[in-house]
């Protein structure tokens, strides 16, 4: 029988590692699996190299994993953000590591990696000081830097609807990073909103096959980060 | 040092509104964060443009009314939008899939400098103590078949923002193709910039003044 829900957000974390690439879906707080990052601060790994597209915000989710120093680098397009603050903090002081990526070439390295493609060319950055050091090439007369895939030990994705087999579906624009995630991990944890009966996804709409997921935990009602952030809210409560 | 820019021109709501006039009919179109957005406004009658919005959205309608906002629903600029009938959502692969293929029409990008080349710098001033953050920017610029840029034409301090060669960090080598200040309306072409339309009260000599690039009639 393949069951790949886990009962709590402590099952699903327990094993990542210290030192572990752990892709974190979301754009901004839109997707941002915030309940599996709180049991990650609980769970106590470091080290970690962290690939989002952002920071987090306030003293919540990424921004709490960030400040509690388990984050020894970032990977991410836009560290800047509303009510950022924790990041720009460490990174002022030399604590933290940036890597600085296109957020289209982000994306696709991602995409890459869950792919099995190990690297591929592309016209973002040319020119610029992001494709410094890196290998170019002409293709029909025009000029492509060579970026690498990145492939993650964990990811932690944030979904809406789930079943036993792992397929997902999301919401609206919360949907950004995860079905790339889900596929770039040796190990997808996928927290998801509503789970349901096998066959009541149709299979027409599944967006994330459940191949790609290996736990699920029922988060019925995700705190809502924007709200945490207005009311001050800090991580471990 | 370029001459301080006195003649006001074009209020932003006009720039945009200028934009506006030159996205055709059926347009997929990107607009970047801030002034760009307001070019949404400004589309004309009879016109019909789809809004692609990087962080996962085809298809973006006007902001929601007040208590209407849904977090999983926003914009690049993480502000709340709604979707119109048609909208379709999609993750960040296939969303620059669509930039990067060549798939969207136009953007609309604001620049901190721009050169007579087209070079533009729209990203980061280089200071050291800057944390660098870049976005989806450099991706666009790559892949949009037709890059305006929107822009005051010189900075609050009298500073050129179209120049000989752009001084911070560059965005993309030779991508933007049309610029709008609220003096003028520059195309970039291969011979240089050339004066497409002026704002009342500008001459080209004036124009020419509060410009570092040379400018063609």
């Amino acid at each position: 029988m393949i069951n790949k829900l886990v009962p709590t957000v402590e099952d699903a974390v327990a094993d990542i590692f210290d030192g572990a690439t752990i892709l974190i879906s979301g754009f901004g707080e839109a997707g941002s699996p915030i309940e599996l990052i709180h049991a990650l601060i609980d769970q106590g790994a470091k080290d970690l190299t962290v690939v989002s597209n952002n920071t987090g915000s306030g003293q919540v989710g990424l921004a709490a994993l960030i400040a509690h120093k388990r984050v020894k680098k970032m990977i991410c397009s836009f560290p800047r953000t509303a009510n950022s603050t924790v990041f720009p903090d460490l990174y002022h002081k030399g604590e933290i590591e940036l890597e600085l990526v296109p957020q289209g070439t982000l994306a696709e390295r991602i995409r890459a990696g869950g792919a099995g493609i190990p690297a591929f060319f592309t016209p973002a950055s040319v020119g610029t000081p992001l494709a410094e050091g890196k290998e170019t090439r002409e293709f029909d007369g025009q000029t492509y830097v060579m970026e690498k895939a990145i492939v993650a030990d964990f990811a932690l994705v944030r979904a809406h609807t789930a079943d036993r087999y792992g397929n997902l579906t999301y919401n609206k624009t919360a949907r950004n990073f995860g079905p790339i995630m889900s596929t770039g991990a040796r190990k997808t944890i996928v927290q998801a909103e509503r789970i349901v009966e096998l066959g009541e996804i149709d299979p027409e709409i599944v967006v994330t096959p459940g191949i790609f997921v290996q736990r699920v935990v029922h988060i019925a009602n995700p705190a809502q980060e924007s709200k945490l952030v207005a009311e001050n809210r800090r991580y471990p409560w | 040092m370029v001459n301080h820019a006195e003649i006001e021109g074009w209020s932003t709501n006009e720039m945009a509104q200028k934009v506006a006039l030159d996205i055709p009919d059926a347009s997929y179109v990107n607009l970047g964060i801030g002034i760009p957005e307001k070019v949404a406004g400004y589309v004309p009658e009879g016109r019909e443009v789809i809004y692609h919005t990087e962080n996962g959205l085809l298809g973006m309608g006007p902001s929601p009314a007040p208590g209407q906002e849904d977090p999983e629903l926003i914009n690049a600029g993480k502000k709340a939008v709604t979707a119109i009938p048609g909208a379709c959502y999609f993750h960040h692969a296939d969303s620059f899939t669509m930039i990067r293929g060549k798939h969207i029409d136009v953007c609309v990008l604001g620049a901190l400098q721009v050169a007579q080349n087209g070079d533009l710098a729209n990203w980061s001033t280089g200071e050291p103590d800057a944390i660098p953050a870049v976005g989806g920017a450099m991706d666009l610029v790559a892949g949009v078949k037709t890059v305006y840029v929107i822009t005051r034409h010189t900075t609050k301090t009298g500073e050129a923002k179209i120049v000989k060669t752009c001084s911070y960090p560059l965005t993309g080598k030779s991508v933007v193709n049309r610029i709008y200040t609220n003096l003028a309306i520059l195309d970039v072409t291969a011979n240089g910039l050339k004066v497409r339309e002026m704002a009342p009260e500008v001459s080209f000599e004036y124009l020419q003044s509060v410009t570092e690039a040379t400018l063609i009639r």
